[in-house]
This record gives C-alpha cells, sequence and structure tokens, in this order.
C-alpha cells in the first residue's frame, strides 16, 4: 500500500436546502474540494449516500449523475452505502483506489437530501438501518433503537440522564462557531434537562439534527506531494473498518460497540500510535449514548465510564480529548450518508490550521468514527500532519 | 405489498419457531442457518416457550410510516427463557408499570397492514404474565 495524503476539501453548510437538488449540493463540495486541491479532474468519483433510493421521488445511480454534473463526463464513479457509515465507508473505498496504485486521484463526497419528504417518510427510511424483518417491522423508529441501549446502559451503570449532558453543551458550544453547521446556537445544561422528551430515555437534545448537505474530500498518494509548500501535509495514518450484527438484540453485547473496539484497534495499529496519542476526536454523537459507547469502545475511557470523560470536561476543546470539535451529528448536523465525509473535513481542516474559530492549538494526530446503524457497520480513521 | 415475504416469515412470527445448533446446543432466534456461536450449520427447528423477561423498553411517539396508526406503542427488547433477545412491542399493559426484568409472555397481535387493500400482518408482541389473583 502507499501512503495516502487528504489534498483538498469542500463542504456545503448543513441545512434545510429546500431550493437545492441533491446532485447541486454534492456537485458544490465536490467542485470545491477540486478548486482547494489545485486540480481539475479526478481518476474516480466515489460518492456516498443512504437514502436517496428511499422513498418518493427516489433516485439511484449517483455515481454517474454527479459526475455529469460536475463537468466530469466519462470518469469512473459509483456509489457506497452502509447506511449512516457511507461517509466513512466511500472515504475508506478511495484508500484502497489510491492506496492500491490503481489511481492516483480520488475524489470522495459525501451528500444527503432529507427535507424534502413528510417526517414520516424520513423516520422510515431511517428505520432501514436497522433489521427489516425482525427489527423496524415491529415499528422502533431509530431512536427507539438508541433509546433500547440507553436505558439499559443506565440500568447497568447507573448514569442518571443529567450525566450525559456536558456530550450536547460542548456540541452545540462548538457548532455555534461554525459556519457550516445546522444547529448554532450554544445550549446550557438546563437547557438540556428541560429539553422535551422524544423517546424515553432519549430528549431533542440528545438527538442530533437530520439535515442537507454535502462534504468531499480529494485523496493522491503522499509521495507526490512535497512537505513544506503551503499548509501542512496530512495523511492517512490508519484505516479500519468492521462490523456487528445488524439487528442490535442480536448482539453478543448491547453495551459495548464491538466493530468499533475491532477497527478503532486495527487503525491504532497500523497508525502506530494508541488512545493517549489522538489529539482529537470527531465520533458519531448520532445520540448521547453513543458518544459515550464510542469513547469506551475506543479505549479512551473504561467500560461504562463514557459519560465521565463529559463530566470531567476532557471532551471540551480545552481538554485532553476534544470531541465534536466543529459541532459534531449533534450541532452541525447529520446529513446520514453525508456525515462520515464531514468528519474527514473536520479532521484534516483542523491538522491544516483551517478550522477557523474552532481551531485547536496545534494538533497533530486526529481520529475520525463513523457508525452506520447504530453499532452494524463501524469505519474508524487516523490521519497526522507527516 | 410484500405477500411472499410475509409468508415466508409465518413460522417465526406466529409462532417463535426458530432453530437450535446440532453442535453446541444454542438455542437462535430468528431462524438464520448458521449458528451464531459456533459458526457451524444449524437448521434444526426449535419451538420456543414465548416466555422471558424485559431487558430494555421505550415508547415510540413519533411512528416511521406505516406505523403512525399505532403510536404511542412501547418497543422492546425481550430475553426470551431460553437465551436469544428478540425486538416486539409490548401490549396489554393496562396500568401495570413495566420495568426491566418484567416477566414477559409472548402473544400473536396486528403488527400492521401492508398495501393499499390493506392485508393484515400478525406477529409476536409480548405481555406481562398474568400473576394469580
Amino acid at each position: 500500500m502507499r501512503e495516502v495524503a487528504v489534498l483538498g476539501a469542500g463542504q456545503t453548510p448543513v441545512g434545510e436546502h429546500w431550493d437545492r437538488t441533491l446532485v447541486s449540493l454534492a456537485g458544490e463540495a465536490a467542485l470545491e474540494a477540486l478548486r482547494d486541491a489545485g486540480l481539475d479532474r479526478p481518476d474516480v468519483l466515489i460518492v456516498s449516500n443512504m437514502l436517496s433510493g428511499v422513498g418518493p421521488g427516489s433516485q439511484l445511480n449517483l455515481g454517474a449523475q454527479i459526475a455529469d454534473w460536475c463537468g466530469l463526463k466519462g470518469v469512473e464513479a459509483f456509489k457506497i452505502e452502509a447506511a449512516c457509515g457511507s461517509g466513512g465507508a466511500a472515504f475508506r473505498a478511495g484508500v484502497h483506489a489510491v492506496g492500491s496504485g490503481l489511481v492516483d486521484l480520488a475524489l470522495v463526497v459525501g451528500v444527503e437530501k432529507m427535507t424534502q419528504t413528510p417526517s414520516t417518510v424520513t423516520t422510515a427510511g431511517l428505520a432501514t438501518a436497522a433489521d427489516a424483518d425482525t427489527e423496524a417491522a415491529h415499528g422502533p423508529s431509530f431512536i427507539a433503537l438508541n433509546a433500547l441501549i440507553m436505558r439499559r446502559y443506565q440500568h447497568e451503570y447507573g448514569w442518571k440522564h443529567e450525566d450525559f449532558g456536558a456530550f450536547s453543551v460542548n456540541a452545540h458550544a462548538n457548532g455555534a462557531l461554525n459556519p457550516y453547521a445546522r444547529l448554532q446556537q450554544p445550549i446550557t445544561h438546563e437547557d438540556y434537562r428541560e429539553a422535551r422528551m422524544v423517546c424515553e430515555p432519549i430528549n431533542l437534545l440528545d438527538s442530533s439534527p437530520i439535515g442537507d448537505g454535502a462534504a468531499a474530500v480529494i485523496l493522491v498518494p503522499a509521495e507526490r506531494l512535497v512537505p513544506g509548500g503551503g499548509r501542512p501535509r496530512v495523511v492517512v495514518a490508519g484505516s479500519g473498518a468492521a462490523t456487528d450484527s445488524l439487528a442490535v438484540h442480536d448482539r453478543r453485547d448491547l453495551l459495548w460497540l464491538a466493530a468499533a473496539e475491532r477497527s478503532a484497534r486495527q487503525a491504532f495499529a497500523q497508525a502506530g500510535v494508541g488512545p493517549d496519542e489522538i489529539d482529537f476526536f470527531e465520533l458519531h454523537d448520532a445520540f448521547s449514548i453513543m458518544a459515550a459507547l464510542s469513547l469506551e469502545a475506543c479505549g479512551f475511557t473504561e467500560r461504562g465510564q463514557g459519560p465521565r470523560l463529559g463530566l470531567e470536561g476532557a471532551i471540551l476543546p480545552s481538554g485532553r480529548l476534544p470531541i465534536a470539535t466543529q459541532g459534531g451529528l449533534k450541532a452541525r448536523g447529520h446529513p446520514v450518508g453525508a456525515t462520515g465525509v464531514y468528519q474527514i473535513v473536520e479532521v484534516a481542516r483542523q491538522l491544516w490550521g483551517a478550522a477557523g474559530d474552532n481551531q485547536l492549538p496545534e494538533p497533530r494526530v486526529g481520529m475520525a468514527q463513523n457508525i452506520g446503524g447504530s453499532g452494524a457497520t463501524i469505519l474508524t480513521h487516523i490521519l497526522r500532519i507527516s | 405489498m410484500e405477500v411472499s415475504r410475509h409468508w415466508r416469515l409465518r413460522q417465526q412470527r406466529y409462532a417463535l419457531v426458530g432453530e437450535v445448533c446440532p453442535h453446541c446446543d444454542v438455542k437462535i432466534f430468528p431462524p438464520r442457518d448458521i449458528c451464531p456461536d459456533c459458526g457451524r450449520e444449524a437448521r434444526t427447528e426449535y419451538q420456543f416457550s414465548g416466555r422471558g423477561e424485559v431487558y430494555s423498553y421505550t415508547t415510540v411517539h413519533d411512528a416511521p410510516a406505516g406505523h403512525e396508526a399505532y403510536a404511542p406503542y412501547t418497543v422492546a427488547v425481550i430475553r426470551l427463557e431460553e437465551g436469544p433477545m428478540v425486538t416486539a412491542q409490548l401490549t396489554d399493559l393496562g396500568d401495570q408499570p413495566i420495568e426491566i426484568g418484567t416477566p414477559v409472555e409472548m402473544t400473536t397481535r396486528k403488527i400492521g397492514e401492508d398495501g393499499e387493500r390493506g392485508m393484515l400482518v400478525y406477529a409476536y408482541k409480548f405481555r406481562p404474565v398474568l400473576r394469580p389473583a
């Protein structure tokens, strides 16, 4: 495998883009990434998306459609789907493509358009991330599956609901400084405690908002980039991917993200680092319980202790492991099939020193973890300055 | 309308018929033909008792399309007494508070309708085990 570098990035704000089509959002992010990298044309366009084939007005074959829109007619293009983990999976496919030597320039664009269908249709679409016959048919929404996990977690470890509040407060504080974030309002612990209950024990401020948006990155062989020219050279130091049972009830342990542990171990081993050497972590905080479980499975804290990192302030920008530095899924927003690419864009921009008002002081190693379903498909990437 | 899907699932949905692994004796639900524990072939049918307890539960207010008419409803993960867990709705709750550990038993109820002609879909739900008065 050749070492792979991230050369350019682009993103649209996450929001309710009623006046925009899916392809125009994808095109904007993709063309911005190409411009950012100083390139005209990639060898391959890899699209990540979850829901374009679900519900009325469905559209597949997005690779060709987006390539055509971007003026890249003729280029190899296809879509990768792994539910909410689509973005991380597409990024990894880009790493495979460039790392193998098969192509030199890969453009990965994640895109989702979620606000043009009624909420019941979107809710049903999200439920396709679960097992159709043995979960979705019985009526749990995607939130409900996470609520089942969170209630049991609280039962086993004794955490109160308010103990999870620090995850949301931190995410909103960071999102307030990110012009691309869906929610740019800070919240207080009181707001968190008093938020409307959505699916007990998950309330509105435990939950990430859906949205429309697109994010894109360019991957190239690291050997082509001469260090010292402009911004720091950022390479993919580690890439891991793993799966677990699709249905939550089939997991050996419902309170442990086995695929997160496995994929993080792969990424740590490749990068030659451990959890202590990660300077910041863009995790998959679709719900606050997922932030806790991800921190535990990756080895940042012990089993059952995830909320403690929030309560102690370790996750703040000034803490030892800043998370959700641009708002995370909770405040930047969760345009599901695009989210994993947003995370990579955010890690790269932190390392380039281009993170705006959320810039951390000289980070060198950043990690992103993207989760498809409530733990079924998990991708972990470690990027570092080289 | 997915007639063949509902027909294919009738044994597991109406009667909790799963499998038992002939190699390691693990009980399997829903049937999957490969033992999730030892990875070997497991095609021996096994009839579950339908008894279990609540492992976790929540109430759905914002239901996915197709389930709106039933909202709000309570969904649970049930640990069957033979070992496997299943996701199912709880029913016949009355005023009885549900807790983690509440003993429940399987019953058969409508879980939805499929298609414009309204084919009724039945499956397992679970209800609290009746206590002697």
